[in-house]
């Protein structure tokens, strides 16, 4: 007994979010990838060696340092053009975490309405919204995306929205299911039978209730959509120049394989990186937010 | 069973016509369907005739009902590129792009399986931290990018290969692999801790008990049930594997309906493109009504009412 509380006063001053972070070592190493990743974003053009449209004609596809024929210059080599190849993908991080960001709010927003909408009324909304959803599902997202990309003519707001709106069935069908459990809870029944408005009652102690749920959705979400932006760019229907994004290097990269490798490899690393940090962030969060480790 | 078939059957036609009305829509409101079919000097008197002779001045309902008319007869538009029936040129090139579904999930079945069992067999060990870390790190990787490295590792630097193409059944080797270590990757998690449970199960240790040994237990007794959850994530791969075909059809240039479908969208053939997002929903569906169906086959507590 004395042990513990010895442990628990010694420990007091670390918030507990940060603990079981330490603990989860992936979950460290996620935490530490967003940021950095988020830092090149905002910080691009001071971290950057050289500015991402400025072309160095003498020096086209040099090889990473580390290869033959390499120079310290240009630390992964350059492309085709001759533009620094690190400072474009540190660019490139910034259309990546906006369209990531911006689109899961689409998504989270329409998802969210729509999911509160078929679990707490039911009935014949719930199966229209629930049949939407199917049909939805059905359809392979990158798919509908490009359609709606190519029609729209692609700039960087359509981009967002149109990734949104076609990620919006996770959040529809995961809140509608937790809406489903917590009708059946005994706080929202009294609410219900005390006469609390429906607003009330979905604002007060549902909506608070789906958070924790909606926040873990919400990361995974935000790697899923960075991956769909890179899909579009990839087949250049996406971002295009000026702006740069790691899909559409990859697809310059794709036609030099043969005798420069570095092209194509370096922006798949850094988007395989960002993905992967931001699913160890993700399933920490699900772990962390779980009611039932929170004596941990 | 065959009163679940119906429901589902006709759980399935409110859905398929939710369907037809995201791609008439997505086609009809989004974009303007005549905006590619008249060169580029056309004025605008010239694209209001195309559009009543198209009848796109028609209230947008009265088209819907159209067009639904018309797919019933089988009449699904003509590709103003080909100037022949879309659907007729979406079929030919099903064959191909089931072919390299077919063939990555076999590979990803060949992996995942053994690699499950095993990871759970060994929970724990250096390997099975090994292996969960290949499958997370197969996961965050896109597979276009996957399918871009194995091409620089075994067709420009092993020259085991070939780059693109179909030239015969070599050429299917790499697609099929970018597609299947992203299925693996889903699938290996999911098949060890399946494994995990069910060796706990009162069953495997009467089987241990009656002094069976340990491989016939794990392959006898718990393969079996561990794998009944496997097949649903296998039919729910199905649209990952279509979804993700679109783009590696292009990377590895294999004639597929993906890939087919990457050039109407870009150039605009709005009637191919209906037809092809029509077929890669049925496929889904299908799929996703056959391993409900199966699923209740080989488990017989599973009964739907």
């Amino acid at each position: 007994m004395k042990k513990n509380q010895v442990y628990c006063e010694k420990t007091h001053r670390v918030p507990r979010w940060l603990r079981s972070l330490w603990r989860s070592k992936t979950g460290l190493i996620g935490l530490l990838i967003v940021l950095t990743v988020t830092i090149c974003a905002v910080f691009a053009p001071y971290i950057a060696p050289y500015s991402p449209s400025e072309m160095h004609p003498v020096d086209m596809l040099v090889p990473p340092f580390f290869s033959e024929g390499g120079s310290t210059r240009y630390l992964l080599g350059t492309d085709n053009l001759g533009y620094d190849i690190l400072s474009r993908i540190i660019y490139g991080a910034r259309v990546s975490l906006l369209i990531g960001v911006l689109s899961v709010v689409v998504a989270g927003v329409i998802g969210t309405l729509l999911g509160l909408l078929a679990g707490y009324y039911g009935g014949i909304l719930d199966g229209i919204i629930m049949r939407i959803t199917d049909a939805f599902h059905s359809i392979p997202r990158t798919l509908l995306a490009l359609v709606a990309v190519v029609l729209m003519n692609g700039s960087l707001v359509t981009i967002i929205i149109v990734i949104g709106v076609t990620g919006w069935i996770t959040y529809a069908r995961l809140i509608r299911s937790e809406v489903l459990s917590l009708r059946q809870r005994e706080f929202v029944k009294a609410a219900i039978t005390i006469g609390t408005p429906d607003w009330q009652i979905i604002t007060r102690h549902i909506l608070p209730n789906v958070f924790s749920s909606f926040v873990v959705v919400s990361t995974l979400a935000v790697a899923s959509s960075i991956i769909a932006e890179t899909s579009l760019s990839f087949l250049g229907l996406g971002i295009n120049p000026p702006d740069i994004s790691w899909g559409f290097m990859l697809s310059i990269g794709r036609n030099y394989l043969s005798s420069h490798w570095w092209v194509a490899t370096w922006p798949g690393i850094a988007l395989t990186v960002t993905v992967l940090g931001i699913m160890f962030l993700g399933n920490w969060l699900r772990d962390y937010l779980d009611p039932h480790n929170q004596g941990l | 069973m065959l009163r679940y078939f119906f429901k589902r059957v006709g759980q399935m036609i409110p859905v398929l016509l939710i369907i037809t009305l995201i791609v008439f829509l997505l086609v009809n409101v989004a974009g303007d369907p005549t905006a590619n079919m008249l060169p580029l000097d056309a004025t605008e008197e010239d694209h209001e005739i195309l559009r009543e002779a198209m009848g796109l001045n028609r209230p947008i309902l009265v088209q819907y009902v159209d067009y639904l008319g018309d797919m019933l007869k089988g009449d699904f538009g003509t590709s103003y590129r080909y100037s022949l029936p879309a659907l007729d040129l979406a079929m030919e090139r099903i064959p191909a792009s089931l072919k390299l579904a077919g063939t990555a999930l076999l590979f990803a079945l060949i992996l995942a399986i053994p690699l499950g069992i095993f990871s759970a067999q060994f929970a724990n060990s250096p390997f099975d931290i090994v292996i969960s870390g290949v499958s997370v790190l197969g996961r965050a990787m896109p597979n276009f990018w996957v399918g871009i490295m194995l091409i620089l590792l075994f067709a420009v630097k092993l020259k085991w290969f070939p780059v693109s193409g179909s030239t015969g059944a070599i050429s299917l080797v790499l697609p099929a692999l970018t597609l299947a270590i992203q299925s693996a990757s889903q699938i290996i998690p999911l098949v060890r801790s399946n494994m995990l449970t069910i060796m706990n199960e009162d069953y495997i240790r009467t089987a241990r008990s009656k002094g069976l040994r340990e491989s016939a237990v794990v392959c006898i007794h718990a393969f079996k049930n561990a794998l009944v959850p496997v097949v649903t994530i296998v039919a729910l791969e199905l649209p990952g594997l279509i979804g993700g075909a679109l783009i590696t059809e292009t990377v590895f240039a294999w004639p597929g309906l993906g890939q087919f479908l990457i050039q109407a969208i870009n150039n605009k053939d709005m009637s191919v493109v209906q037809v092809c997002i029509f077929l890669i929903a049925c496929i889904t569906l299908a799929a996703n009504l056959l391993a409900d169906l199966v699923y209740c086959l080989i488990d017989p507590r599973i009964r739907y009412e």
